[in-house]
């Protein structure tokens, strides 16, 4: 490829353990026992059922719609009957439990109608990003940022470069490189549509330099209109902020999107689906997992949304250890699961189930710098650290700590064993917290005033025994729109501050 | 901290390293000077070496005993024992052991333990136990053996134990003038003794002697003191090893040396007769141990990379300064504490500019 490649700073050559899986063919997981879709397995909204427990769905129907702009529908993954509609443990940091709809598999994995687009690149690209949205295609690259709502900024923006990435910078985890050998072909495909709905001028696919068999793949079938492009393995290459680096060269602004400097990026599994959407109206209900390490036979399954952890582990051979814990996700930014019954959801890249971490002992910081060297972001994690550590969130801020994307490499090299990461998630959340608060304050002021409005009106009122005359109807009016207006200070205040942490489709 | 920290976080890799594996390699890089000094100053400075550990180990334990802290995962840190190697590696082999005891106290108490231990002190401890001794005893602290080597008479293990335990400990009367006559080799009742090459260079040059005279006295090497070059130059081997195994910047190392070096290369070709060469500044006394293991101490030096380097040159033009117009003629570990002063404010104006941002 002729196009000059740039670096992004710090970052680690991580030991890949891809060649675990790389090589083998992934197998396609049975039905399980149970289905348990969460509502929400996007960042946005949760979706809303729109079926009652008892009724019979069929595969790719939609059983909850999108409640919201950023929000998408949920399909059923096989047909079956609805059994229950309640809380169940998800995939959650702190192993929370959220709204599930469950479904119990009747066996014949019956498909609803369903029915393609055709000549996509004659339909309007506004059209196609409701297929798609219609579709619940998600980010599938890790943060699950609904798809359209990127396309739908690439309609209203102008696009200069569509980047489809295929750099799976996390060790252990090859389910976009199966994908690219086995359905090179979708990604191809699902690229063209993709690049059609935002209507992008340039188009690039990215893999790792040690993807070559995907390379290869893609290779054979790739126009010259696209790009493709093999960038050095070193993590986090895979993340949005610095594949964009690493392939133009540009900065995505801090607290910004992507869309800023003219790119979209889009994960390779969401072209693949996105294929799937347009071609067949097939809705996202399965996807490439990986499930690899301390387990008998690691491998790529492709596997049903809501298929619980266990049944994919069981399939690939997992004793139950206590020496060994579960990480959904990569070794890098995966989250540690103790209750191997949560579902599959469309974010679930890898199951690794890996040697439980010793013991280590947080020894305090000793400003080794190591943490600066490897920071992809160019923060000061030490300084983070201090500030997350003492609460004193407004320093953290003034230090950046939302352009943190948690790549964890600052974690990986501190020699004093600091999990730094979790200190950062920690301010983020008071922070967001903090602004909880204050929203609600503004809440409970903006009611105060209308009652305060009101009580003025009913007193004048009295004392006038003539209601009307001073045309309390105004007056009401006039303190509504003030109120109504500080109100949207202080949100336009929050929006400025509030950075969207979920713009980082990493992997 | 539990409540911030009850869930195990990602990443769920670790490269490993730890504080301990930090200071044993720091520790390692010593080696080689030691091992240098050693050969040229003969017993003393293993014999100050192992007294200084052996202070500081019981002075940390003291401390964090004192201050609730668990020994078995503090003192194995090895922090005290960087510290106590560097104390023992800037007084002189002859120090009687008090003056180990004293600084090395001074050090650890009032300059780490007191600000809140490992990580948190604002100073360099083996600097500030070093600087108490030597303003306190400033005599004792100039009374150097000569470079005549590991097996002379001098330099035996009977004499160096003699002055480092003897009770009477008192120093010749001659050698407390050492710095004002121009006398640079004193009978010190049966050995020999003197000044350091940068006291005679400060003093020869106060008393209006051409540095091309001066350096035709014997204690002068190649480019540096004779035995001080080598050692120098085998801190330097250390110190290069320690960039190479990534455990310090270059940055920090290569701003001192380089900014020292111009600032004397400048006067040096001004006028050649009253300014050292700059190869003798950077293979004279104390230069090399601090720009690579003094001055790299992590928790009292900037940690950006812009600010490393500002650090950088600021301990190398304090220190060029106090040598040639100060009253001391290494002002370099004073030039680390100005410099370790000035750190937060470096630190807070050097932040880097995050990725994206205008």
């Amino acid at each position: 490829m002729a196009m000059e490649l740039h670096k992004f700073h710090g970052g680690l050559k991580l030991e890949t353990h891809k060649t675990i899986t790389d090589d083998i063919v992934a197998t396609q997981h049975p039905l399980p026992a149970r289905i348990i879709l969460p509502l929400r397995q996007h960042i946005g909204i949760p979706s809303e059922p729109i079926i009652k427990v008892g009724d019979h769905v069929l595969k790719g129907q939609t059983i909850a719609r999108a409640n919201g702009y950023v929000s998408i529908p949920l399909h059923a993954s096989t047909s079956g009957k609805v059994i229950d509609i309640g809380d169940y443990p998800v995939p959650h940091p702190a192993e929370l439990s959220a709204t599930c709809i469950v479904i119990e598999p009747d066996g014949e994995d019956k498909w609803c109608d369903i029915s393609p687009t055709h000549e996509y690149a004659s339909v309007d690209p506004k059209k196609l990003q409701d297929v798609i949205r219609d579709c619940g295609i998600t980010g599938l690259g890790g943060a699950g940022f609904p798809a359209h709502v990127k396309l739908n900024e690439g309609v209203r923006n102008v696009v200069d470069t569509l980047i489809i990435n295929g750099v799976e910078c996390e060790p252990f985890i090859t389910c976009d490189d199966r994908l690219i050998q086995e359905k090179a072909d979708y990604v191809v495909a699902g690229t063209q549509m993709i690049r059609h709905a935002v209507q992008a001028k340039h188009c690039v696919i990215a893999v790792e330099d040690d993807m070559p068999e995907a390379y290869e793949a893609l290779a054979k079938l790739v126009s010259d209109d696209i790009e493709l492009i093999k960038v050095p393995a070193r993590y986090p290459a895979g993340s949005e902020k610095q594949l964009i680096q690493v392939i133009t060269g540009k900065e995505v602004p801090s607290g910004g999107l992507a869309i800023q400097i003219g790119i979209v990026m889009h994960n390779v599994a969401t072209a693949a689906s996105v294929y799937r959407a347009v071609t067949r109206g097939e809705p996202l209900i399965s996807r490439y997992v990986t499930i690899t390490g301390k387990v008998e036979a690691p491998r790529n399954l492709q596997v049903l949304l809501g298929t619980p952890v266990i049944d994919c582990l069981k399939a690939c051979g997992y004793e139950p250890n206590d020496n060994h814990c579960i990480i959904l996700g990569g070794p890098m930014m995966g989250m540690n699961v103790t209750n191997p019954e949560i579902p599959i959801t469309k974010t679930t890249n890898c199951i690794l189930v890996e040697k439980k971490k010793n013991v280590t002992i947080e020894m305090p910081c000793i400003r080794c710098g190591a943490c600066v060297d490897v920071c992809p972001i160019k923060l000061l994690p030490q300084q983070l650290y201090w500030h997350a550590r003492s609460d004193n969130l407004e320093e953290a801020q003034r230090y950046h700590i939302f352009d943190c994307i948690e790549c964890g490499c600052c974690s990986y090299v501190c020699p004093s064993n600091i999990p730094l990461v979790q200190y950062y998630r920690y301010a983020k959340s008071q922070i967001a917290a903090e602004e909880r608060r204050r929203d609600g304050a503004d809440h409970a002021r903006a009611r105060f005033m209308a009652h305060e409005a009101r009580h003025d009106q009913d007193q004048q009122a009295d004392s006038d025994d003539l209601p009307l005359l001073a045309d309390p109807e105004s007056d009401v009016q006039a303190k509504k729109d003030y109120i109504d207006e500080a109100v949207k200070r202080t949100r336009q205040k929050r929006g400025k501050q509030q950075t969207k942490p979920e713009d980082k489709s990493g992997k | 901290m539990v409540n911030k920290l009850d869930i195990i976080s990602s990443p769920h890799k670790h490269d490993g390293s730890t504080v301990s594996s930090v200071m044993l390699r720091v520790c390692l890089a010593l080696v080689p000077g030691i091992l240098c000094y050693l050969w040229f100053f003969g017993i003393g400075i293993v014999i100050q070496c192992m007294l200084s550990i052996g202070f500081a180990l019981i002075i940390e334990a003291l401390m964090l005993k004192l201050r609730h802290r668990s020994l078995r995962i503090y003192l194995h840190d090895g922090s005290a024992i960087v510290t106590a190697l560097l104390f023992a590696l800037m007084i002189t082999p002859f120090s009687p052991w008090w003056i180990s005891l004293t600084g090395v106290t001074f050090g650890l108490v009032f300059a780490k333990h007191l600000y809140g231990g490992l990580g948190y002190n604002p100073f360099n401890p083996a600097v500030t136990g070093y600087i108490f001794v030597l303003l306190c005893f400033p005599v004792l602290m100039n009374h150097w053996p000569l470079p005549t080597g590991l097996f002379n008479q001098s330099n035996n293990a009977t004499y160096t134990l003699n002055k480092i335990f003897s009770s009477a400990v008192a120093i010749p009367s001659q050698s407390v003038d050492l710095s004002i006559d121009n006398t640079t080799v004193i009978n010190d009742v049966n050995s020999l003794s003197g000044a350091t090459p940068l006291t005679h260079m400060q003093t020869q040059i106060q008393s209006m002697e051409m540095i091309s005279e001066i350096k035709t006295d014997s204690m002068y090497g190649n480019f540096g003191g004779k035995g001080w070059e080598w050692i120098s130059f085998a801190f330097l081997l250390g110190g290069i090893g320690m960039i190479w195994m990534k455990i310090i910047s270059w940055r920090i190392p290569v701003t001192v040396l380089g900014s020292l070096f111009l600032t004397s290369m400048v006067f040096n070709f001004y006028d050649a007769d009253i300014y050292a060469s700059p190869f003798f500044h950077l293979f004279s006394g104390g230069t090399m141990l601090c720009a690579f293991f003094i001055a790299t101490d992590p928790v009292t030096a900037s940690t950006t990379p812009r600010g490393r380097i500002i650090y950088g040159c600021i301990i190398g033009l304090t220190a060029y300064v106090i040598r040639v117009w100060g009253a001391f003629p290494d002002g370099i570990a004073f030039a680390v504490l100005i410099a370790n002063s000035l750190v937060p404010l470096i630190d807070r104006y050097t932040r880097l500019k995050v990725l994206g941002e205008s």
